[in-house]
């Protein structure tokens, strides 16, 4: 019988707290634990912005790597660890598709979310809305959204791209991050 | 929204990198003064962290994971260990470990720093009124925040004094607040784990329903442990905690090894 356990994942509960502590002591176990959790998730992102398995799996490990070099960047009360890698996952695939140097050290990246993703069924629930969110957007507006954060296009590039005004671009990026924050809250 | 209108579209592309070079400078210098658009600021990078969450794809091929494995075993890194030389000399008066910094200090500056961030959430809000005295919470906040990672720095010196001529026995601090959910766990003088097996702490809530799992652990080489915040179900009152030795995997429904150290209460 499961007692009381917020989370339908079991290995939930060895939380990521934990397996960052046993890490900072050098834990090379714990290190798997996070990856097995986590790593389809960076993978995930790194694909979909490279379209290269190759370049995606050396995102996977320079990130992984960097947790395991410095396990203290994750600050638990920054973000939630999910949140945490999803983002540094995107912004390191959008540097290697851009063939630029890292902008940002992981140490400098937190975020704040505020729905419970420890579990995957949380995940596929939260995701389950924001898919739902994206497919409701307008189509400009969601391919505006989508050239910047799996492209890493700016949004002049953006709009030299769709011939749009420079503002609609912004307009719609804006109004696209807000529609899929009202769904959530909804 | 307390975010500043004339910044609002700009953060949004800050958020994306999507920004170009002059108005990225622009914004960035409002930043550092901003305290409310940098708040915001973090909230739009936790809606784009669900957008990213959205690329269900593949899992990663295993040459990927055993790649992983090859280098962290190439980059060992030891637990931090007092220099040879400091534990020579060590004499009575610094035996074993822990807290020289006093139970009762370190559990207020815990709480005082979790208090301030929700504190903080709500200052936000109201920033213009309350400029001031978010200021003056900020500052605190710094304040706790150190004091909160000197407590879990794994290579800060705890020290615990005994009395003389005992023997220094495994003991365990929790700190719990129901109505947050959180837990702060700290232990010392742990016995070194035997091969394949784990340290776990449970929570027996007072409803006298079964013990909730509230983490795994491993002590460093001293026996200290620290578990922060672990997932646990909402307003569940406690009636005390334990820790108890079982396989690597965990016990995830109830205990099933052996117990080490249980709360006596306070």
């Amino acid at each position: 019988m499961k007692i009381g356990v917020p989370s339908a994942d079991p290995n939930a509960m060895t939380s990521d707290m934990a397996l960052v502590t046993a890490i900072r002591s050098g834990d090379q176990g714990a290190m798997k634990a996070l990856y097995d959790r986590y790593s389809s998730i960076v993978y995930s992102v790194a694909l979909r912005v490279l379209q290269d398995t190759g370049a995606a799996e050396d995102v996977l490990q320079d990130i992984f790597m960097q947790v395991w070099r410095n396990p203290g960047a994750f600050d638990a009360s920054r973000g939630n660890m999910a949140a945490w890698l999803a983002v540094i996952a995107r912004n390191r695939a959008i540097d290697a598709l851009r063939r630029r140097r890292p902008e940002d050290d992981i140490e400098d990246v937190s975020v704040s979310v505020e729905h419970d993703l420890v579990s995957k069924a949380d995940r596929s629930r939260i995701m389950d809305k924001v898919r739902g969110a994206l497919q409701a957007m307008p189509a400009p507006q969601r391919s505006a959204l989508e050239m910047a954060y799996f492209e890493g296009l700016t949004h002049s590039e953006i709009a030299g791209k769709t011939g749009e005004p420079l503002g609609t671009i912004k307009t719609r990026i804006r109004a696209g991050l807000l529609s899929l924050r009202k769904v959530l809250a909804a | 929204m307390s975010v500043h209108e004339q910044f609002a579209e700009d953060l949004a592309l800050y958020a994306l990198g999507a920004l170009d070079d002059a108005e990225r400078q622009k914004l960035e210098k409002h930043l550092e003064e901003c305290a409310s658009c940098r708040r915001e600021l973090e909230l739009l990078r936790g809606d784009l962290s669900l957008l990213a969450l959205t690329t269900a794809g593949p899992r990663p091929p295993a040459r990927a994971r055993q790649r992983l494995i090859s280098a962290i075993a190439a980059e060992p890194r030891l637990p931090a260990a007092a220099p040879a030389s400091e534990r020579q000399q060590r004499s009575w008066w610094m035996v074993s470990t822990w807290p020289a910094l006093g139970w009762a200090a370190a559990v207020g500056l815990v709480i005082v720093g979790i208090g301030l961030l929700l504190q903080n959430s709500t200052l936000h809000q109201n920033l213009a009124s309350l400029r001031a005295q978010f200021a003056d919470q900020e500052s605190k906040l710094e304040q706790a925040n150190q004091t909160v990672a000197t407590l879990l720095d794994p290579e800060a010196m705890k020290i615990e004094l005994v009395a003389v001529g005992n023997k220094p026995q495994p003991r365990g601090k929790a700190i719990y607040q129901r109505r947050n959910r959180n837990l702060i766990f700290f232990a010392s003088n742990l016995p070194p784990l035997p091969a394949q097996k784990i340290y776990e702490l449970w929570l027996f809530p007072a409803s006298g329903r079964a013990p909730i799992a509230a983490g795994l652990f491993k002590p460093d080489a001293r026996g200290s442990a620290t578990v922060v915040n672990p997932p646990l179900p909402a307003d569940v009152e406690a009636k005390n905690f334990a820790v108890t030795l079982e396989p690597e995997s965990g016990s995830h429904e109830s205990p099933r090894g052996t117990p080490v150290i249980v709360g006596v209460g306070e």
